[in-house]
């Protein structure tokens, strides 16, 4: 859409919405998801997503707060922007559900993923796996004659991208933990 | 500190919610509960024949009080039952309660005998639901489940209960103690937005006033107002399915009902309007008919007390969030300060437009003197019984749409019908609900004879608790609506639209202990009525119709509100590919 056709509306970093609700163009969203943790309630936010056809790309899910009982759910998804709203409000009518924030509009936030990535190989494959593990600032957790178990963290893009070096030099076996995202500066989202 | 069981905890929770009545049926993972409730008196149990009779009574009895239903069930199978209940419940956002029993927690997940995942299974048709393990959270979750069920959009949630947790014995939780404050859904409208739509107001041509279930849900207060403002500006109004009743059918403003089935006037005026103030409906496909030609000039106001159905489908210009009842007093309040104005030059053209498309009369039909058909059958009953203290519940199809056509409602809560599920053998269990809670007044099912045969085993729970209800059965041998899409969609192929061995209704009626009438010539048809009127006691009415009737006026799916089916003569080939694949 033309920034010249502004319609003036909800987006929470800017005085105008420069997205037009018919916009068919999908978007991707971080949202986190703060719910009581009772039984069950991984069930019904997935049971949502799957239930009214909505994608999910990245899903992590712990306890952060021992005391209240509260769980961070961290959901990557993708949609159109009517889309992306209809999961905000289905999603917030939920009883457990306390706060809904969408970092992707909700001014500027991090994102990072830890994998497990274990490369198999001898001689100069294994060095070079090494060294590119080096680059990547990945560290070595587990180590025999022919393979590496290598944990990085970074973002998604950052972990696709190690991954795919270690393809020709023996990859094995990959363990994601999906997304987990937190705003910027000192504000609580 | 009150020590009691679990089984004394659900039945003094119930009381401490006001609950008058439950409708439920025993088994081995309830007895407890049972046992109790033998105990006392304060809280009546009807017997139903079958749980997914026993929730859709419930669901009767919520809308005809506008109070919560509570139904009684066990695990397993009767858990089950109750899917359907309670799924038709989240889409008509019918506030009950539903109770079921399950297997020892030390044998959950063990296969036990009638043991099912019901909160797994019952987690996306309940608006929320419970797995009880501890009888000392018990009372606090029974009080939250009512907090739930009736604050924000209302709803179906359902507690399981554990057979060892209904043994135990624990302190109990009174209702004021219960923790519910983190479930407190926004009642009040956004000013701002609220100042907008009555600018909006003052100025449109062609305003119109679609209304929906959440007029009801809000109660009595938001019909008054809702019928205040309607007076008040002149505005025509018109309705779903679900909202009828909340303004009067007799009311000089009232266009008839919309939709796929509604009248040309309200569907031509929701087409050509250029401000549409949608009051508690949700722009329902059956409503909307094609989205990308529904109302393509207007400016649309959404008042919704449920923020996900605001631009789910329909994109709204003014969106407010909100009880509809709240949102109302609060539109007349600005209007009124505001020097209650509106576009005084215009709406006079408006309402002429209006009834040029009344003139069209869509609604007549051609009667006979040899066969009933079912719109007279309808007129009738509604010329013979619109004076008395009257509720009205449907089963869904053809009958049901010309219940909603020929049937004049004037007030809330006096039409019970499943809108959003479409549950064929909702409508008899409904009325024994409405029955129970209007004793004395005149229930009346209209009913297709395939959906009645759905749940007739309920005539068996009328019986016993002597509750009056009237079957009027409109009996054309067919499954109406799908014989219907077959004649216009596939060929004229009947496929499997027929019934070939139904029951001898007077016989069956008899068989139950009730009365039974069979009509079959319009002459008799008065009579008829008035001697299942003048009965006391519950009737099953075989009105046998026109085998072939087709209700009309009818939006094709796929189509706009702008190209409507009148009449038989305007059906061929009226339903394109691209509508066939809709429901």
């Amino acid at each position: 859409m033309s920034p010249l056709q502004i319609e003036k509306g909800s987006s929470q970093h800017s005085a105008y919405d420069l997205r037009s609700h018919l916009s068919q163009d999908t978007e991707r969203h971080t949202l986190a998801v703060i719910v009581d943790n009772e039984s069950g309630v991984l069930a019904r936010v997935i049971g949502l997503f799957s239930g009214r056809g909505y994608n999910i790309d990245s899903l992590t899910v712990a306890e952060v707060d021992h005391t209240g009982h509260r769980s961070r759910i961290t959901i990557v998804t993708t949609g159109t922007p009517q889309v992306i709203l209809q999961i905000k409000t289905q999603l917030e009518r939920m009883v457990p559900v306390h706060e809904v924030h969408d970092l992707t509009v909700e001014g500027a936030s991090v994102e990072r993923e830890l994998a497990l990535i274990k490369v198999r190989g001898t001689g100069d494959k294994r060095v070079e796996a090494l060294r590119l593990a080096d680059i990547f600032r990945a560290k070595v957790v587990d180590t025999s004659l022919d393979s590496f178990v290598f944990e990085i963290t970074g973002t998604p893009e950052k972990v696709d991208a190690f991954a795919e070096l270690m393809r020709p030099l023996g990859l094995f076996e990959v363990a994601r933990t999906g997304v987990a995202a937190l705003s910027r500066g000192a504000v609580a989202r | 500190m009150t020590q009691m069981s679990g089984a004394q905890m659900v039945v003094q929770a119930l009381k401490d919610q006001g609950v008058e009545v439950i409708f439920g049926y025993p088994g081995g993972a309830v007895l407890p509960i049972y046992d109790e409730i033998f105990q006392q008196t304060d809280i009546r149990h009807i017997l139903v024949r079958h749980e997914q009779g026993a929730v859709h009574a419930a669901e009767g009895y919520a809308r005809a009080t506008g109070k919560p239903g509570v139904a009684l069930v066990t695990s397993g199978p009767g858990a089950t039952n109750a899917v359907t209940g309670l799924t038709d419940a989240l889409m008509d956002s019918i506030p009950i309660i539903v109770l079921s029993g399950q297997v020892p927690t030390f044998m959950i997940g063990n296969d036990a005998f009638q043991e099912a995942d019901t909160v797994g299974i019952t987690r996306p048709c309940t608006k929320h639901n419970w797995l009880v393990k501890d009888t000392a959270d018990l009372s606090n979750i029974i009080h939250q489940a009512f907090h739930v069920a009736t604050h924000g959009r209302p709803g179906p949630v359902l507690v399981d209960i554990p057979k060892d947790v209904q043994f135990a014995t624990d302190t109990y939780t009174p209702k004021a103690r219960a923790s519910t404050k983190h479930y407190q859904p926004r009642v009040k409208g956004d000013i701002d937005q609220i100042t907008r739509l009555v600018e909006m107001m003052e100025t449109a041509e062609r305003p119109i006033f679609y209304t929906g279930g959440g007029v009801i849900n809000s109660g009595p207060a938001a019909s008054q107002l809702l019928r205040e403002l309607v007076a008040a500006t002149g505005f025509p109004i018109t309705s779903t399915l679900m909202g009828l009743g909340a303004y009067p059918a007799s009311g000089d403003n009232w266009l008839g009902m919309l939709g796929m089935h509604g009248l040309v006037e309200a569907n031509l005026a929701m087409h050509g309007c250029d401000l549409m103030i949608n009051i508690g409906a949700r722009f329902d496909d059956r409503i909307t008919g094609r989205v990308q030609d529904f109302s393509p000039h207007s400016r649309k106001a959404h008042i919704d007390i449920d923020p996900s159905s605001i631009n789910k489908v329909i994109h709204a210009d003014v969106p407010i969030i909100g009880d509809v009842g709240h949102v109302l007093e609060d539109v007349l309040k600005v209007w009124k300060a505001r020097g209650r104005k509106t576009n005084a030059g215009a709406l006079p053209k408006w309402w002429a437009q209006i009834d040029e498309w009344r003139k069209v009369r869509c609604l007549s039909y051609k009667n006979s003197d040899t066969v009933i058909k079912p719109q007279y059958a309808l007129e009738r009953l509604e010329a013979l019984t619109k004076d008395r203290d009257r509720y009205i519940c449907t089963e869904v199809g053809q009958h049901q749409m010309w219940a909603a056509q020929y049937l004049g409602f004037e007030a809330p809560n006096r039409w019970m019908t499943s809108g959003g599920l479409g549950t064929m053998g909702y409508g008899t269990p409904a009325s024994i609900g409405v029955q129970v809670a209007h004793p004395d007044a005149l229930v009346i099912n209209v009913a297709g004879e395939a959906s009645w045969l759905m749940n007739m085993q309920e005539m068996g729970t009328a019986v016993q608790f002597r509750l009056p209800v009237k079957q009027f059965i409109l009996n054309n041998e067919r499954l109406g609506m799908v014989r219907q899409w077959q004649e216009l969609l596939h060929g004229e192929r009947y496929s499997h639209s027929w019934s070939e061995s139904l029951p001898d209704f007077v016989k069956l009626a008899e068989a139950f202990g009730a009365k039974g009438i069979i009509c079959k010539d319009p002459a008799d048809l008065d009579d008829a009525i008035m001697e299942m009127l003048d009965y006391d006691g519950p009737v099953i009415f075989d009105c046998c119709v026109e085998k072939h009737e087709n209700c009309f006026p009818m939006i094709p799916s796929g189509k706009a509100h702008n190209e409507m089916l009148l009449g038989d003569a305007s059906t061929k080939d009226a339903i394109g590919a691209g509508g066939g694949v809709l429901v």
